[in-house]
């Protein structure tokens, strides 16, 4: 049988982390499971925990009236779903919904505060790598904003 | 050969061979596809996938636009148009019956022999799946050449993703991967949602050995092309198909050139090293 130890380390975020890191990490973390439209977080509640998704697909969304329920975007097997657990106030920016069934690690987020404040080589290590995953987010969003697909302004009217 | 029967079969690059639309395809609310065939008779024009041809709306204007067509199918020619400007907006409107002028085929293809052997990772943005369906019509009639075959594709919406049916067929095969996002859609879909490179961690090949095509937006192909190689791909098993201001079309003209190159004739498909150092100049 695969440890959850194991399977901590086949995921991309925490490839290439130390044993005793991986120690560290496995004792805040599960392996859960979402049937399809459960949600893994909702926008406003507590950020507790954070998923590395081994399964599934997740939609991040957002709603509010008068656009009712809004799709931002989808995270996929390999993943990282939430970092609103590292900064205050904890809470969620959006919400989470399973669009098939799910098969995720949750890693307990306080759980892991703590251990970075108690081991701030640790801290670092993660931090560096959830900046990665941060900034990999912002990028692929700016793309998506530039509705790149849309009709070529510069050829709008022109000859061809 | 005669002197009458090589003119014949040499036709002037210049002049429009008269093609009849046997059958018009509306795609997309601004894309169509047009089936044509050569009002004399004759065989449909061989062309390798990648290439395109100068499409004449007679009155209107000329314009390039990819074949996007199987090139095994010798009894029509396919073009799918995106309506954009003049020329193209008149090419929506045309019908069954009605003529249109044709030359070429024109440009680099895809360099599928040197894929052989090699998994392809097949990347289309929006519209850029229309230059690249050759390629996967040839890359699926010659299967056992090539290692794993993936298709990823992005596209504006649900309702903008092209060929759509046809997707959903490639999706049914088990030697194809066919991976799909939009950039936005409503919570009836359930598919990705997302930039089209972040599906590319999910591409089930071995970047080592792999070959990439890559058609879209150049910012698209420009990230994606990053992305690859991030992934693993060597910059020169990328390829990429440019679009420019094709005029001649045989590089007489000079409206396409980019860099050192004209692109009707040395492209329009280009290997990321002839042209990554050209991706991030400002063109005016």
């Amino acid at each position: 049988m695969t440890s959850l130890r194991h399977i901590l380390a086949a995921q991309s975020i925490f490839a290439g982390l130390s044993d005793a890191e991986l120690e560290t990490l496995t004792g805040c973390a599960r392996n859960v499971r979402f049937a399809r439209d459960d949600y893994l977080l909702r926008e406003g509640d507590e950020a507790t925990t954070f998923y590395v998704l081994r399964e599934g697909r997740v939609a991040l969304e957002t709603h509010g009236a008068p656009h009712g329920q809004l799709l931002i975007e989808t995270i996929e097997a390999g993943d990282v779903l939430g970092w609103s657990w590292l900064f205050p106030p904890y809470r969620w920016h959006f919400s989470g919904r399973a669009m098939e069934p799910v098969f995720a690690l949750a890693l307990d987020g306080a759980c892991l505060r703590g251990k970075c404040e108690a081991d701030h080589d640790l801290g670092y290590e993660l931090m560096r790598r959830f900046a990665s995953v941060i900034i990999e987010r912002l990028q692929t969003t700016r793309v998506q904003l530039l509705d790149l697909y849309g009709a070529p302004r510069a050829v709008q009217g022109g000859a061809r | 050969m005669s002197i009458e029967t090589l003119a014949q079969t040499v036709r002037d690059p210049m002049i429009p061979r008269p093609y009849r639309i046997v059958r018009t395809q509306r795609e997309l609310a601004d894309t169509v596809t047009l089936k044509l065939t050569p009002e004399d008779g004759e065989a449909v024009m061989e062309f390798a996938p990648g290439q395109f041809n100068m499409l004449y709306v007679f009155g209107v204007g000329e314009i390039a636009i990819s074949i996007s067509g199987d090139p095994l199918n010798r009894s029509t020619l396919t073009h799918t148009v995106r309506a954009v400007g003049t020329v193209s907006r008149a090419i929506r409107e045309l019908a069954a019956s009605d003529t249109i002028g044709v030359r070429g085929p024109f440009g680099a293809g895809w360099p599928l022999e040197a894929a052989e052997g090699r998994d392809v990772i097949v990347v289309a943005g929006g519209i850029g799946l229309a230059p690249l369906r050759p390629a996967m019509y040839r890359l699926m009639a010659e299967r056992e050449r090539y290692g794993r075959v993936v298709l990823l594709y992005g596209a504006r919406t649900p309702r903008d993703i092209l060929f759509r049916h046809e997707v959903e067929r490639w999706r049914t095969q088990l030697d194809l991967d066919v991976l799909v996002t939009v950039d936005r859609a409503d919570p009836s879909w359930y598919g990705s949602v997302g930039v089209v490179t972040r599906l590319i961690p999910h591409a089930p090949i071995d970047p080592a050995n792999a070959v990439a095509f890559l058609v879209g937006p150049e910012i698209m192909m420009r990230l994606t092309a990053a992305e690859l190689m991030t992934f693993g791909l060597a910059a020169e098993n990328i390829y990429l198909s440019m679009e420019r201001n094709m005029k001649c079309a045989v590089g007489f003209c000079g409206h396409c050139q980019f860099g050192p190159y004209f692109i009707c004739k040395d492209g329009p498909v280009f290997s990321l090293p002839q042209v990554q150092h050209l991706l991030l100049q400002r063109e005016y």
